[in-house]
């Protein structure tokens, strides 16, 4: 049993479609997912009752739009709140739910807007490679051509080496979130993969091939976090915060100690774990960040679902399938649902409201009560975790 | 070795473009940084003087990019990798005269200066690669 104090409590959630949204600019998107999350919680009277927001959003060079925080909140019809963009790469939007948990925490605003966007697939596959490199080191790595992918892949390169992990191993991540996305109709790609085609596919940043790579995505996310002894006022179906930690490392991959392992993930689940008095046993659902698949399997690792250099195993195991002992990414994940970079660490936390609420239909995990969220900006630059608990 | 010059990148990479490798030594604390740095993370020591380090050392991973950013297009496939330096500092950076597939954790490499220079007007970096020792 779990019964981590509340820290504070998710009263809704709101997800747009994820995918290549043609026409739309991100403020747009924003409202999509705002408007969920106002639907699914009519006793919240968001003009009256929201007293503040901290958006996620990575670049501004995709749409030439910068000043996130004010742009979404003029679009979520909340204007005169304090609203603020966090920038956090990749986990924009987990430091966006951290920055929540404090404000809700500190008093200061007892219910707040958290969220994410990001608007990308308008922009060129080589313009989008050149803004999302720019959350890696400039002078060392981006000037001498290293990309996201090829950051991963030199992981990847070096986990190989040192455990035997297996390209095998990798494409089993791709075949396993593809089946949850094909379960999930607001995910970006919606189809089965076989292992065969996933092993195939051309290569992108050798190891790593096309299906090992997360996708290029339009989309946003939030949710509305309230004091846990407001909670009932809105819902009848809280899900609880009860664990959070956030940490940071080298900006650059070279500095770090390690190759094979994020010790900002290690340090934020520690502190996660410890603030919630939960154990990685304890977790019955989770989203992790496989922005290449390779990630997953060394959050697998670095979260405590297995031993270091153990995460290829678990990974072909089927363990963390839909069914299995600890489904993983059941929302599809950043590979199939697809990864707006921004809007990631919310929508991660969307999936884990919607399994604790028992509202994820095709995908729902049974008698799921203790999810757990993690969120990787850059090379493992930032890293956030979240632990979740259903009410009862 | 120690000199004024500041402790920064940009100086860094004046010290490339002169053939020479330079790293800032921490005078508190004796940590070696590479790039220097104007505040040591590990004593927050503020005294620093230059020193000089081998280009030799050995491949710690490494990976071929097919997808490159806007201005590598041309050079794709490029490999670039991690190369553990004789001192034990860490550098990123291209890898050129070796085959793709000759490519393995563990090869002798050497930093080669200047490999080419950049016609921009930021940053003025030389940037050095790696080639076979
Ligand atoms: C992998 C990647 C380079 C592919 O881009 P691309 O070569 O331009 O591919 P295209 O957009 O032309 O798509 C070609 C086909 O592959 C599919 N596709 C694209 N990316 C895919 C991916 N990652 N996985 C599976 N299929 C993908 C497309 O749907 C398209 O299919 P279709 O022909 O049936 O319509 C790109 O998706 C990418 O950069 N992903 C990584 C993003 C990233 O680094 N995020 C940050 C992580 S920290
Ligand atoms: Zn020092």
């Amino acid at each position: 049993m779990v019964d981590g104090k509340p820290l504070v409590s998710i009263v809704s959630a709101g997800l747009s479609k994820f995918g290549k949204r043609e026409g739309l600019y991100a403020r747009e998107l924003f409202a999509e997912a705002v408007k969920e999350a106002f639907d699914r919680c009519p006793r919240l009277e968001p003009k009256r009752d929201v007293k503040a927001m901290f958006v996620g959003h990575m670049g501004e060079a995709y749409e030439h739009q910068g000043h996130t925080g004010a742009a979404a909140a003029d679009w979520a019809g909340l204007l005169n709140i304090p609203a603020t963009r966090t920038e956090a790469a990749c986990a924009s939007s987990g430091a966006a739910l951290l920055s929540g948990v404090y404000a809700v925490l500190s008093g200061l605003a007892d219910v707040v807007l958290v969220g994410g966007v990001e608007k990308m697939t308008h922009r060129s596959t080589a313009e989008v490679t050149e803004y999302l490199a720019m959350a890696s080191d400039y002078p060392f790595e981006q000037w001498h051509g290293i990309t996201f992918p090829g950051l991963y892949a030199l992981m990847a390169t070096a986990h190989m080496h040192a455990y035997g992990t297996t390209e095998v191993q990798m494409a089993h991540v791709a075949v396993k979130n593809h089946y949850h996305g094909s379960l999930n109709p607001k995910a970006q790609m919606q189809k089965e993969i076989t292992l065969e085609a996933a092993l195939t596919s051309r290569v992108v940043a050798s190891p790593l091939k096309l299906y090992d790579c997360s996708l290029i995505t339009d989309g946003a996310s939030c949710l509305i976090l309230t004091k846990p002894e407001l909670a009932r006022r809105f819902t009848d179906q809280p899900v609880h915060i009860i664990g959070a930690g956030q940490a940071s490392d080298s900006i650059g991959l070279y500095e770090r100690q390690s190759l094979t392992s994020l010790q900002a993930t290690k340090l934020a689940a520690q502190k996660a774990y410890q603030m919630a008095q939960v154990k990685p046993e304890d977790v019955d659902v989770a989203e992790v960040h496989d922005c290449f698949t390779i990630a997953e399997i060394i959050a697998y690792e670095d979260i405590g679902f297995c031993r270091a250099g153990e995460g290829g195993k678990l990974a072909e195991s089927g363990e963390t399938r839909l069914g299995g002992r600890l489904p993983v990414n059941t929302s599809g994940g950043l590979k199939a649902k697809g990864h707006p970079v921004g809007a990631t660490g919310t929508a991660q936390a969307y999936e884990i409201y919607l399994q604790l609420t028992g509202q994820a239909e095709r995908r729902q995990v049974k008698d799921a009560r203790v999810g757990l969220t993690h969120n990787v900006g850059g090379s493992g630059a930032t890293a956030t975790v979240h632990i979740y608990r259903s009410e009862t | 070795m120690s000199t004024e010059a500041p402790f920064t990148i940009e100086q860094f990479y004046k010290f490339l473009a002169q053939g020479k490798l330079m790293a800032g030594k921490c005078m508190r604390c004796g940590k070696i940084h590479l790039p220097p740095r104007p505040l040591c993370d590990n004593c927050h020591g503020q005294e620093f003087a230059w020193m000089e380090i081998s280009g030799k050392g050995t491949l710690v991973s490494f990976t071929v990019i097919h997808i490159a950013p806007q201005q590598f297009q041309a050079s794709a496939p490029y490999a670039v990798g991690i190369m553990q330096l004789e001192n034990g500092l860490k550098l990123p950076g291209m890898i050129t005269g070796v085959p793709h597939e000759q490519l393995r954790i563990g090869m002798a490499l050497t930093v080669d200066f200047g490999a080419c220079t950049a016609a921009q007007p930021w940053p003025q970096w030389p940037r050095y690669c790696f080639k076979p020792a």
